[in-house]
C-alpha cells in the first residue's frame, strides 16, 4: 500500500527525517508513535505530498507520487489542528469538501447525525468550539470512502462520548479492509484501536511490529511503559 | 483551479473589508464628482488616488489574505487538487475580488453621473484598465512575499517597504538620478526609468491619454512622442502583461516547492 524508501527531509539545519524506511501493507491499522518532534507529522506529510522530502522515494499503491497529486484522491486526511476559514458555515464547507473531491460516494449525514453536529450546520467555523472543530475534521475526514485514512492526533479536544464514537468509527472502517494511519500521543488510545505500531525516533524507524513485541523487547509489562523506557533509555 | 477561485472570491465577498475597500470607491467617486463637477477633472484627481492606493490595498489585500488562509491552504493541500491551481486560484480570487471592488465602487457614480454620454469615457476606462493591472501586478507581488516569509510581521514588513518603494522612493532616487546627470542625454534613461516601474508606467500612461503631457515640458513631448505611437502602446502594454506574469510564475515555481 505504502512504500518509503529511504526518506529524508531537511529544515533548514534541522535534519527530521534521517532515511526512512518503511513498508505498510493494505488493511489494518497502524500507529505512528515517537516523542515530540521526531518526525510524525513530517512522515505522514510527506505521504500527503504537503512536505516534499529532500531525497528518497514514496510510492503508494505502486506508483510514485512525486509531482503526482491525482492520488490524494485515494487518501482521506485529519491534520493535528483543525482551522478552518473563519467565514465559513460548517454546511458550506463540507459542500466545498464534496465539490473539489467530485464523484465520490459520501457518507456526511450519518457522521453529522453520529456526533451531533446538526445545531451547528448553519454557524460559523470561526464561532466554534475546539472540539466541535474536531468533530467537524473527522466528518470530513471519514465522509468519504478511500481505502487509506491519515488521522493525525484524532482525539484532541474530543469529549468521552465523541471518543467512543470515533473508536467505534475506526474500528468500522478498519472491517471495511481500509488501511489506517494514526499518530497519537494517547497510548491507552492507541492500544485500545490498533496492534501494529510503527516507533519512530530521531528521523528513523526505530521499531515495527506488534504492541506484544515491542512489550517482550523492552520487558516492559505494559505499553506505555514499554514506550516510556525507549524514551527514557534515549533521554539519558 | 476554477473551483479554487471560486471559493476564494466567495469567501472575501463575505468578508467586511471588500465591502469597506468598495465603500471607500464609491464614496471617492460621489465627492470627487460634486467637488470637481467636471468629469475630466474627476478623472485627473482620482487617477493620483488610484495610482497609489491600489498598489497599497493589493499588496496589504494580499499579504492578509495568504497567511490568514493558511490552514485553510492545508485543507486544500490535502485533498486531490493541482498545488499551483490552489495558489493561482487563491491569488485570482484576492485580485479579481479587489478589481471587481474598484472597477463597481468607481464605476457606478460615475455610470449615474452620464459617463457613458460624456467624452471622457476612455479616460475612465484607461483608468480602470490600469487600476485593475496595478491590483493583478501587486497582489503576486504580495503572494509572492507571503509565500517566501513563513513569518507574518517579516511578510507585512517586506510588503509594506515593497510599495513605498514602488510608490515613493523610486520616484525620489530616479528624480535625484535625472538632477545628477543632467549635463548627459537622459531620452532613453527616463523612458527605461520609468517603464521599469509599473507606478510610473502606469501614470504616464493615463497622463498621456488626458492630453495634459503639455505640463510635463520636454518629458512629456519626449513620453509623448513615444508613448503616443502605437509601438510605444504595445512596449508598455507588454510591461504591464510582464509584471503581471513574471510574479505570478514565481508563485507557481515557489508554490510547487514549499514545505506545509
Amino acid at each position: 500500500m505504502i512504500s518509503l524508501k529511504n526518506l529524508h527531509k531537511k529544515f533548514g539545519k534541522n535534519h527530521v527525517l534521517k532515511g526512512v524506511d518503511l513498508e505498510i501493507e493494505r488493511g489494518g491499522i497502524f500507529a505512528i508513535l515517537g516523542p515530540n518532534g521526531s518526525g510524525k507529522t513530517t512522515l505522514i506529510k510527506s505521504i500527503l505530498g504537503m512536505v516534499i522530502p529532500n531525497s528518497g522515494t514514496i510510492e503508494i499503491e505502486g506508483k510514485k507520487v512525486k509531482k503526482d497529486w491525482k492520488y490524494r484522491s485515494k487518501i482521506d486526511y485529519l491534520p493535528q489542528i483543525a482551522n478552518f476559514p473563519a467565514n465559513l458555515t460548517v454546511k458550506e464547507l463540507i459542500r466545498m469538501i464534496k465539490d473539489l473531491r467530485s464523484n465520490k460516494s459520501v457518507d456526511d449525514e450519518r457522521l453529522i447525525e453520529l456526533f451531533k453536529l446538526e445545531p451547528f450546520l448553519t454557524k460559523k467555523l470561526g464561532n466554534l468550539s475546539g472540539g466541535t472543530k474536531q468533530k467537524v475534521n473527522i466528518v470530513l475526514a471519514f465522509m468519504f470512502d478511500s481505502p487509506l485514512i491519515i488521522l493525525d492526533e484524532p482525539t484532541s479536544g474530543l469529549d468521552p462520548i465523541s471518543l467512543i464514537r470515533l473508536k467505534e468509527l475506526i474500528t468500522a472502517e478498519k472491517e471495511k479492509g481500509k488501511t489506517i494511519l494514526i499518530t497519537s500521543h494517547i497510548m491507552s488510545f492507541v492500544e485500545e484501536v490498533t496492534n501494529d505500531i510503527v516507533f519512530l525516533l530521531e528521523g528513523k524507524i526505530y521499531f515495527k511490529g506488534s504492541i506484544l513485541e515491542l512489550k517482550s523487547k523492552t520487558g516492559q509489562p505494559d505499553f506505555e511503559h514499554a514506550i516510556a523506557s525507549i524514551l527514557s533509555n534515549n533521554y539519558d | 483551479m476554477i473551483k479554487i477561485l471560486k471559493y476564494s472570491c466567495y469567501d472575501l465577498l463575505r468578508s467586511r473589508w471588500s465591502y469597506v475597500y468598495f465603500a471607500f470607491y464609491l464614496l471617492l467617486g460621489i465627492v470627487l464628482l460634486f467637488l470637481n463637477n467636471d468629469l475630466s477633472k474627476a478623472v485627473i484627481t482620482l487617477m493620483n488616488v488610484i495610482i497609489i492606493l491600489v498598489p497599497l490595498i493589493g499588496t496589504i489585500f494580499g499579504v492578509m489574505y495568504y497567511y490568514n488562509s493558511k490552514e485553510f491552504t492545508e485543507l486544500l493541500l490535502a485533498q486531490p487538487v493541482k498545488r499551483s491551481s490552489i495558489f493561482l486560484g487563491q491569488y485570482l480570487g484576492v485580485a479579481l475580488s479587489l478589481s471587481m471592488s474598484l472597477i463597481i465602487g468607481l464605476g457606478v457614480p460615475f455610470i449615474f453621473y452620464g459617463i457613458f454620454r460624456s467624452s471622457a469615457i476612455w479616460d475612465f476606462s484607461l483608468l480602470l484598465i490600469t487600476g485593475t493591472f496595478l491590483t493583478l501586478i501587486f497582489t503576486a507581488l504580495a503572494f509572492n512575499i507571503a509565500l517566501y516569509n513563513e513569518n507574518k510581521i517579516k511578510g507585512f514588513g517586506y510588503a509594506i517597504l515593497l510599495w513605498l518603494f514602488m510608490a515613493v522612493i523610486y520616484d525620489g532616487i530616479f528624480l535625484m538620478s535625472l538632477i545628477a546627470f543632467e549635463e548627459y542625454p537622459l531620452d532613453t534613461f527616463s523612458l527605461v526609468g520609468t517603464m521599469v516601474n509599473p507606478i510610473d508606467l502606469s501614470r504616464v500612461l493615463i497622463l498621456l491619454k488626458l492630453d495634459i503631457s503639455a505640463l510635463l515640458g520636454y518629458t512629456g513631448a519626449l513620453f509623448q512622442k513615444f508613448f503616443g505611437t502605437n509601438f510605444g502602446i504595445v512596449v508598455s502594454s507588454v510591461m504591464l502583461l510582464l509584471w503581471v506574469l513574471v510574479p505570478t510564475l514565481l508563485i507557481k515555481r515557489k508554490a510547487g516547492k514549499k514545505d506545509f
